[in-house]
């Protein structure tokens, strides 16, 4: 079993190696470094507060985040902006209240917009709802290793236009390396120094793209640290656990083993 | 309640004797408890905890997601998202909730294979296995249902597809999948009833369980050698046995932790590797997926369902012989169920009149081709349907049928089984004998440094 075991480790190894990035026809997705990454990785707050302002500036006119409550915004494992900051970032929203039957001022409570007229997909989700990594094979080995690629999928199809077009049934679709198919009706949403960061970093496109997956990542999973301190507060009491009972586990079989030697 | 001789409860005091003589509950739990069990168990005969540990664990994290659940087609993927983000430990209760699943089916299938190795279908522990074969198939209607409840993507088509199954029966399909369904497609009415059935269904399994744990009370368990526990005496008894309590309990909850610390790991650091990133989209009855793929625990039944396609000449004569009645989409739902009903059926396929596998000598290697053979099928499962993966699906499928219905009924006959020990003290007592002799190995090593 052991060989077994070892041998299979080295195998995926061997192959994560050389097919995580291989796929034909679009779907290339580079494996993005991203802070959260890994059991000890943690959401770098500058980052999605610029990747906040991407999406505020760029991709908002086209996309909703309506599962995303404004007041989350405050989160301290988060964006970490204060209640004022939070309250007049919503302002800049409209939204629609049933009660008054008009459009009003957006609140913290609120939350963000949902976007439909452009018939976009509201962007919420989007981190977990798709996979950068793959097999190899459907082993999934690929995916234990890198993660999902959500965030990697993100950042590579918004720097994967070859600039391309090709006009179908009357619409216009871009050519993408990341994108399965390779033609996506999205046309190229970032350039480059598309928005000035307050704190002065990088805006070139591989910047603006990986703040904004980065801060699709906080969107689609806000909790994701406090998740990460539970599963390590979790593993580490069942190890101490698991050597105590261990422990006793030996010495209440000692004396019946014992016996069954000297009879 | 058990057939081995044991020591039974005695109430001593007043009040013991007031409370045994109206309800002996006290006396059911301690000879539960305290029942003479096999000294020789193995590690593979943890899994009834784990599996009894999963099913709280799902009914209790599960009652807790119905609070802040909504069955509604209209906010039912939302209220998952409430869970997730304003509800205290939602994403966690959630979380521990899917994966438990994964966990569930993972030490249902260990604890199914340690039985078809270890021969713990065979008489008398016929009914053991058929109880347990009820709770498989229960399980896996819960699973198929909670993965519904979302309302995602894969809820949705995963439900419309696995529901058409029932569509392919003859005759009565089309008003058997109306039923499911609640109407003519999946919609609001499928969602209320299966949430309702995803309910009811653990408590049904809670049930089952405890006929299981009786009925193996009275057989009493199975173990690695597969000879029996000695019931003359109850001296000769307690020879082969110690209680379940604490010997067991102790044994079971140490390889329960080890098991939930790798669990809380998943849990904490990638939740979402088992699941399916569609199932984060709302589900859209005009938009299908790609490629519909169900969970992991479902795949080797799914490549079996997939594996009979109308080119496969068993198929063809199927349908030849019965006037088209059977078709190819019936067969392959006959073929799916008929692989966990030839499981079932293994104490009557089963000639040999040796239990264990460990004195089989053909046996091991056919068995050890079967495990081979069900992740092959899992991994078929998963990959599209064409080739060369539908051929292999068809070997595949086709090496878990022979199994029962040809290698377990030949083996009887044609194996020549090597020779059990005489009882489990003496099984126990090699072991311990082995074990010993390694660690006098080990210590009588001489030093390549000598201290000085």
């Amino acid at each position: 079993m052991k060989f077994i075991k070892i041998g299979f480790i080295v195998l995926s190894a061997c192959l994560v190696g050389s097919f995580s990035f291989a796929a034909g026809g679009g779907g290339y997705v580079k494996d993005f470094d991203f802070s959260f990454e890994g059991p000890f990785g943690a959401y770098d707050q500058t980052q999605l507060q610029r990747g906040l302002k991407v999406y505020t500036e760029v991709c908002s006119s086209c996309h909703g985040l309506k599962y995303v409550p404004l007041r989350t915004l405050a989160d301290k494992d988060g964006l970490g902006y204060s209640e004022d900051q939070v309250r007049a970032y919503a302002e800049y929203y409209e939204i629609f209240d049933p009660e008054l039957d008009d459009y009003r001022a957006a609140v913290p409570a609120d939350h963000f917009p949902a976007v439909v007229d452009a018939g976009a997909p509201d962007l919420s989700l989007m981190a977990k709802a798709r996979a950068g990594f793959h097999g190899p094979y459907g082993t999934g080995i690929s995916q234990l290793v890198n993660g999902m690629g959500g965030p990697e999928y993100i950042a590579s199809l918004l720097t994967g236009y070859t600039g391309e077009e090709k006009e179908e049934y009357g619409s216009v679709f871009y050519e993408n390396t990341a994108y399965p198919g390779k033609w996506i009706a999205m046309s190229p949403p970032l350039y480059g120094e598309d928005v000035d960061y307050d704190d002065g970093h990088a805006n070139d496109i591989y910047s603006e793209a990986q703040d904004v997956a980065a801060f699709l990542m906080w969107a689609a999973e806000p909790k994701m640290m406090a998740r990460k301190h539970s599963g390590f507060v979790g593993v580490l009491f069942l190890v101490l656990l698991s050597v105590l009972l261990y422990l006793t586990n030996k010495r209440l079989w000692a004396p019946v083993k014992k016996e069954s030697i000297s009879s | 309640m058990s057939g081995i001789p044991h020591d039974h409860y005695e109430p001593k005091t007043k009040g013991e004797k007031w409370l045994n003589s109206r309800l002996p509950i006290v006396g059911l739990l301690y000879d539960t408890i305290m029942i003479p069990t096999p000294k020789n168990l193995n590690w593979m005969w943890i899994w009834g905890i784990v599996l009894t540990f999963c099913l709280a664990l799902q009914i209790i994290t599960g009652i807790v997601l119905a609070m802040h659940y909504t069955p509604h087609v209209d906010m039912a993927f939302a209220s998952v998202e409430h869970i997730m983000r304003n509800v205290n430990g939602g994403h966690m209760i959630r979380y521990l909730h899917s994966n438990g699943a994964s966990l569930f089916f993972i030490a249902v299938y260990a604890h199914i294979f340690r039985g078809l190795y270890y021969g713990s279908y065979k008489a008398p522990r016929e009914i053991t296995w058929i109880i347990g074969m009820l709770i498989y198939l229960l399980m896996m209607g819960t699973a198929f249902m909670g993965y519904v409840l979302p309302w995602g993507q894969m809820s949705f088509w995963g439900a419309t597809v696995i529901t058409g199954l029932f569509g392919a029966i003859p005759f009565i399909g089309e008003p058997i999948q109306t039923l499911l369904l609640g109407g003519p497609a999946v919609d609001n009415a499928t969602l209320n009833r299966f949430f309702s059935l995803h309910y009811l269904f653990p408590f049904l399994i809670a049930g089952l369980v405890i006929v299981h744990i009786w009925a193996f009370h009275t057989t009493g368990n199975n173990n690695p050698t597969g000879v029996e526990v000695r019931r003359t005496s109850k001296a000769e008894a307690e020879k082969d046995t110690v209680s379940f309590w604490p010997y067991f309990v102790i044994k079971d909850l140490f390889a329960l932790a080890v098991l939930l610390a790798v669990f809380f790991a998943i849990v904490g650091f990638m939740p979402n590797y088992l699941g399916h990133p569609d199932n984060y989209i709302e589900a859209n009855p005009l938009a299908t997926p790609a490629h519909i793929v169900p969970e992991w625990y479902f795949l080797p039944f799914y490549a079996i369902l997939r594996a009979f396609t109308a080119e496969v000449w068993v198929v063809q004569f199927a349908s030849f012989v019965t006037a088209g009645i059977i078709d190819a989409k019936f067969f392959g739902v006959l073929a799916m169920f008929g692989a966990i009903i030839v499981m079932a059926l293994a104490p009557w396929l089963d000639t040999s009149s040796v239990r264990s596998a460990r004195y089989r000598p053909m046996l091991k290697w056919w068995f050890g081709i079967l495990v081979f053979d069900f992740f092959a099928l899992m991994w078929l499962g998963a990959m599209p349907a064409e080739e060369p993966y539908a051929t292999l699906s068809l070997i595949a499928s086709a090496y878990w049928f022979g199994y029962f219905l040809v290698i377990l009924p030949l083996l009887g006959i044609i194996e020549k089984p090597g020779s059990q020990p005489t009882s489990i003290e003496e099984d126990f007592k090699k072991k311990q004998l082995k074990k010993a002799d390694k660690a006098d190995e080990h210590f009588s090593k001489p030093d390549a440094t000598p201290a000085e």
